[in-house]
């Protein structure tokens, strides 16, 4: 297996602003890549995990007799085994490992066995007999706000209540729209299952854990306070990962596969299955939401008013954060004054929910969105002309008080996008695939419309509400090769390469090797929030630039110069003022520079009891377009094509960029029109990829995207995060598109066949 | 007539394999994986519905995960190690990295397996033809775009090569 | 616990005898999924892929003979697909390319699920199902065959072997609707075919109701209203009338993949068009 190599190619320096070449993608197109599930050890046995069939219920009693009967059954473990602390939880820590008396959602852990065979674990949780007394269901937001409802945890039913208050929040608009907006349930739905392999130590003093995650310190530590070890006892390894967006944030496999193994002294790995993968872990949260905005004659916004609710779901996860990037968002990337804005999180028996690429924007930005249409119709403008008339710009102030000091193109996104030219008129033959419905046959030409919609969008970068959050990264020159390390999850997004590139652009060399991702050093937080090229990508060329100056240090000492006059251009070091010119390696050649940097983002603060506060880092920008064809009959949609700028910052890999891009567009596109866990009373009703459907290449729009290059000065490489603005507006967009092809006021994602063609 | 208890062989890529003391029940991803230590194909679903686990089985490329491993007795089996003979990349491979078609890497290895096999049956598609072809194989990172970037790219390239 | 694989439908038979109950393979599509889910423990289990003659099928001016194990990848194009489009159609909407290279009509048959795509075909091309076991071959018509969700009139020591399908003068063709493009399950689905020879238009729906539900009232209505031995006139009337007349047969549920309403508002509409298309 060979997950970091040096490079792939070298016809061209793959230096920042290249389309450089991921280290591991030779090897992931070979099947020589390892995944977290590629791991196997010798005396290895499997793990599985019982769950709650009930979304809510009482333990009863749980007789294991018969399990342990079984041949090839060599531990079985329950809440009572956990040594350490009996819960975890990225922010509240409110989940216990196995649940102990009570059950508060379907999937719930309450056992976890270990065997020579996954078959035989199989056989071993069905034999665990438990008697379980069925609870009253908590299903609906509005019952868990309900002071009068029972709480279902001690906690209580709501993980956060939180209201904005800004400007003069009585002001009243010459034209004032309103409108409920509902968001479903989708789920990360990555590839690469859950998977873990633990290793025990020696009489069982600690134990290492390859694992795919999102954040590998984080887990360390909940993992470590549920054993009862120190942290320094709990090493963890990145195995590959497959896709994580969000879905890897929490705990769901670690703390159960190192207890295996540690109770039998052996290796153990736990690989879930795609239906245990929708149980095991968190969703984006569905929500509801209610807005009411005001407008001056001129389309401009006077005031946005109304309520945000999201069902977090049994647990608590990362639900108050999400909370707080939902209620914020819901200005969207418009200058408005005024506000009264109240939201809820609440606890229910649904799923537990937490991070997903957009987190809690993406719900903000479907009501903000479909409201602005609703403004420009009340006002008689085009979707773009109202948007252009409110466009937020650096310097305006959000309803938190924080001034926007972001780079904020808003109106030039819209511009350019608006720019690309529409895709040509249908002209398909019957039965075509390229029709709504595809391969179904189900449409004529004749019965096809086209549509046009827009959704613009505003997102937070990195960690809100005075997180303390940084990153770490370790660099080593040696005789002209660079080693970069550091703990930051590559999860696909592809920072190996960046990391790369930084380092060959700061240190003028050209191999750039990668050590192993692991906790063999400090923290470099979670790969989310759109944060690691600005987080880690700071660390690494913080590093980088250490290394230098020592660098530089040595060669102006044997040349006799001041090593500030001395520069890298290409692969030599140059002096600005003279005609030294040297190798890097050459200057490097015996040498061994070692530097480590920690990346820290400016303090951010947290909100007031009226919302104010400068909670966020810093903003980025995009908007889409979408061209949709509607069977407007048979109410089956078919994306043609997404157009989009987004605010970028400075382009540091024009290839990644696009793939974020297209790959975000994607999976709004899924949210708008086929992507939702059904959930009724708390039971999921499709935990598996033939009801829970992804889009397939026939479902794909063809995808035209400007970056918006504009070097972000807060930013320590000048660029933005990428990754969660491409799936935010894009939905909003597919579905004010059906509205605009349908004339239906349609209020939910994911638009139904239903909600197009039968009455409502 | 063959009878396959949990004890056969399987000739995979071209070799022959013993498989022993296997459950019935075992797919034939999961034996390539877990018992011959092939573990270039992926599991995703269990239900044929993602692509990852997609090998050629006489030359028809299947999901894995839907063959019961001892019923691919008799047959040839070719799997993403056994696409490349001598380890080095493929005109697909190489395509799928350069026009960024990998990015978390999952789905890579049955797409690169049904990318062949699309372009042995058809070595010039239409766009609309390399969609149906992989509609069976589910990405999630890459929205699918420089997928088709590379395939494109092989269909120009080998068809310059044929010239 | 054994996996036989025999060469022959004879050997295949004979195992079934010795093992009743044994769990038939061919695709492996609908029964990997069974056992990867935990849901079947197989035992027994009877792997048909390499009896070559299950995979054979042939076409006479008088009979269409389809081995059972005939994956649905050639059904999509080629002789079968020129003389059963209807069938091509359906073939062409099951699952992926790699399920169709590996899926058949003899696993439809054997799962017998209302929304395999392969039985509406054969329900409205008046199929018969041959079932071979050491008594003999025992033909069963398709509407005799499914009794149920999932469930058949097989019994255990028989081996569904090939359907025949008379060969039909006319329109054919299938449309299902799905929430994507590609590789879905249906929502709803309606065969049509139109046979200048007995002069019938017959319609059979899949997804909405325990068994493939062939519209035998709205097909006698239409037959009151036009001329079947010959074209059938592009009556936008007469289309909508029986395509509602159709859907009212329809016994549809709801579901988490749909509603009733929606599928019985969408078998009325496929219906309504494939009718007008048959015009064409």
């Amino acid at each position: 297996m060979k997950n970091s190599s040096t490079t792939t190619r070298s016809q061209s320096r793959e230096v920042l602003g290249t389309s450089a070449l991921r280290p591991d993608g030779v090897a992931k197109t070979q099947g020589d890549f390892a995944f977290s599930s590629d791991f196997q050890a010798e005396n290895m046995l499997w793990g599985a995990t019982l769950r709650s069939p009930h979304p809510h219920a009482r333990i009863v009693s749980i007789d294991p007799t018969d399990a342990w009967r079984i041949p090839g059954v060599e531990t079985i473990i329950f809440a009572d085994d956990v040594p350490g602390q009996a819960t975890y939880g990225l922010i509240a820590s409110d989940q216990p490992v196995f649940a102990q008396n009570v059950v508060r959602y379907m999937g719930e852990p309450i056992a976890a066995v270990a065997a020579d065979h996954p078959e035989t674990c199989r056989r071993a949780l069905a034999a665990i007999k438990i008697v379980y007394e069925e609870l009253p269901v908590l299903f609906d937001m509005d019952l868990a706000i309900d002071p009068s409802t029972p709480p279902i945890h001690p906690d209580g039913n709501v993980f956060r209540h939180q209201r904005i208050i800004s400007g003069d929040p009585d002001i009243v608009g010459d034209v004032i729209v309103e409108g409920t907006y509902d968001i479903g349930m989708q789920d990360q739905a990555f590839l690469g299952l859950e998977a873990a392999l633990a290793y025990p130590d020696p009489g069982g003093a600690g134990v290492e854990l390859v694992v795919a995650t999102q954040w590998l310190h984080e887990d360390r530590k909940q993992i470590a306070d549920c054993l009862g070890m120190a942290p320094e006892k709990v090493r963890l390894v990145l195995g590959g990962v497959g896709g994580a967006f969000g879905a890897r944030e929490d705990i769901s496999l670690q703390v159960h596969t190192c207890l295996l193994a540690l109770r039998t002294g052996r290796p153990v790995k736990v690989q879930y299955s795609r239906e245990e993968s929708f149980f095991g872990h968190v969703h984006r949260h569905p929500g509801r939401i209610h807005l009411r905005h005001h407008a001056d004659r001129n389309g401009k916004l006077l005031k946005v008013e109304g309520w945000m609710k999201l069902d977090g779901g049994a647990y608590a996860s990362t639900s108050s954060a999400v909370l707080l990037n939902g209620i914020t968002h819901l200005q969207g990337p418009y200058a408005c004054d005024n506000s009264r804005l109240e939201a809820w999180a609440t606890r229910t028996n649904n799923p537990p929910c937490g991070a997903m690429r957009g987190f809690g924007v993406v719900q903000a930005c479907f009501a903000h969105e479909g409201q602005m249409d609703k403004l420009a119709v009340a006002l008689g403008l085009s979707p773009v002309e109202v948007r252009l008339r409110n466009a937020m710009k650096t310097g305006d102030k959000l309803f938190t008080g924080q001034v926007v000091d972001s780079v904020a193109p808003v109106a030039r996104c819209i511009r350019e996008t608006d720019a690309i030219p529409l895709p040509a008129e249908p002209a398909y033959g019957t039965g075509s695939l390229e029709l709504p419905g595809g391969s179904g046959r189900t449409s004529d030409p004749s019965h096809i419309r086209r549509g046009i919609g827009w959704g613009v969008s505003i997102k937070n970068l990195m960690y809100s509400e005075g997180f303390d959050d940084s990153a770490e990264a370790r660099c080593t020159l040696a005789d002209g090769v660079a080693t970069l390390k550091f703990a930051t999850a590559e999860v696909g997004q592809g920072f190996v390469v960046l990391a790369q590139q930084i380092a060959r652009t700061i240190l003028g060399v050209d191999t750039v090797v990668l050590d192993a991702i692991d906790t063999q050093i400090g923290s470099a937080g979670s790969t989310s929030a759109s944060r690691q090229t600005w987080m880690s990508g700071g660390a690494v060329d913080g590093a980088c630039r250490l290394v230098r100056e020592r660098l530089f240090e040595q060669v102006a000492h044997v040349h006799n110069l001041n090593p500030l006059q001395l520069a890298v251009e290409g692969t030599d070091i140059v002096d600005t003022l003279g005609p030294l010119r040297v190798p890097v390696s050459e200057a490097s050649k015996g040498l061994r520079i070692e530097e480590t940097f920690l990346h820290r983002h400016r303090p951010t603060e947290e909100l007031d009891e009226n919302g104010q506060g400068n909670c966020h880092v810093a903003f980025a920008f995009v908007a889409h377009r979408a061209v949709v064809d509607v069977d407007t009959e048979l109410g089956l949609v078919k994306v043609v094509q997404i157009a989009t700028a987004q605010d970028v910052g400075q382009v540091l890999n024009p290839l990644t960029l696009l793939g974020q891009i297209e790959g975000g567009i994607a999976q709004g596109l899924g949210l708008a029109v086929m992507e939702e866990i059904v959930v009724d009373r708390g039971v999921v009703k499709n935990p598996s990829f033939t009801d829970y459907l992804l889009p397939t290449a026939l479902d794909a729009p063809d995808v035209v995207a400007i970056p918006i290059e504009e070097y972000e000065p807060l930013a320590p490489l000048g660029a933005k995060g990428v990754g969660e603005p491409p799936c935010i507006s894009v939905t909003p967009a597919i579905v004010a598109a059906i509205r605009n092809a349908t004339g239906r006021d349609i209020t939910r994602t994911p638009v139904r066949p239903q909600d197009i063609c039968l009455p409502t | 007539m063959t009878d396959t208890t949990g004890f056969y062989d399987l000739v995979v890529n071209g070799e022959r394999r013993q498989v022993r003391d296997s459950w019935v029940g075992e797919s034939l991803l999961y034996v390539l994986r877990e018992r011959l230590g092939l573990m270039g194909s992926k599991g995703a679903c269990e239900q044929g519905e993602c692509g990852s686990c997609t090998v050629l089985l006489d030359d028809e490329a299947v999901c894995s995960c839907l063959v019961l491993g001892a019923s691919a007795v008799g047959s040839d089996v070719v799997t993403i190690e056994g696409l490349a003979p001598h380890g080095a990349p493929t005109d697909v491979q190489l395509a799928f990295v350069e026009h960024g078609a990998v990015q978390c890497g999952f789905c890579t290895p049955g797409l690169v397996v049904a990318v062949h096999h699309l372009l042995e049956r058809n070595p010039d598609p239409s766009a609309i033809e390399t969609r149906e072809a992989l509609s069976g194989n589910i990405c999630r990172c890459t929205g699918y775009g420089r997928i088709f970037a590379a395939v494109e790219t092989v269909v120009a390239l080998r068809k310059g090569a044929g010239k | 616990m054994s996996v036989y694989m025999p060469t022959t439908v004879d050997q295949a038979v004979a195992l079934l005898a010795q093992n009743p109950g044994a769990c038939l393979l061919t695709g492996g599509t609908d029964t990997m999924v069974e056992v990867n889910f935990n849901h079947l423990k197989p035992g027994t289990v009877i792997g048909l892929r390499l009896v070559s003659s299950l995979r054979e099928y042939t076409i006479t001016p008088q009979l269409i003979q389809i081995g059972a194990g005939v994956p649905y990848a050639r059904m999509e194009t080629g002789p079968l697909a020129e003389a059963l489009p209807a069938l091509a159609a359906a073939a062409r909407t099951v699952g992926s390319p790699q399920i169709r290279a590996a899926g058949t009509l003899g696993g439809n048959l054997g799962t017998c699920s209302p929304a395999g795509d392969g039985l509406p075909v054969l329900a409205a091309l008046d199929a018969v199902v041959n079932l071979r076991s050491p008594r003999g071959i025992r033909g069963v018509p398709f509407q005799d065959f499914m009794v149920g969700v999932k469930r058949n009139s097989r019994v255990s020591d028989e081996l569904i072997e090939s359907v025949s399908i008379a060969p039909t003068s006319g329109y054919q063709d299938y449309a299902k609707v799905g929430v994507r493009n590609a590789m879905v399950i249906s929502v709803a689905s309606v065969c049509l075919v139109h046979d200048r020879h007995t002069a019938s238009v017959r319609v059979a729906l899949g997804a909405v109701g325990p068994t493939i539900i062939r519209a035998r009232e709205a097909e006698a209505w239409l037959a009151t209203q036009v001329d079947a031995s010959t074209s059938l006139p592009p009556d936008e009337a007469v289309a909508i009338e029986f395509a509602r007349r159709v859907a009212a047969e329809a016994r549809p549920i709801d579901d988490h993949r749909s509603t009733a309403d929606y599928r019985r508002h969408a078998i009325q509409t496929l219906t309504r068009r494939l009718y007008l298309r048959s015009t064409k």
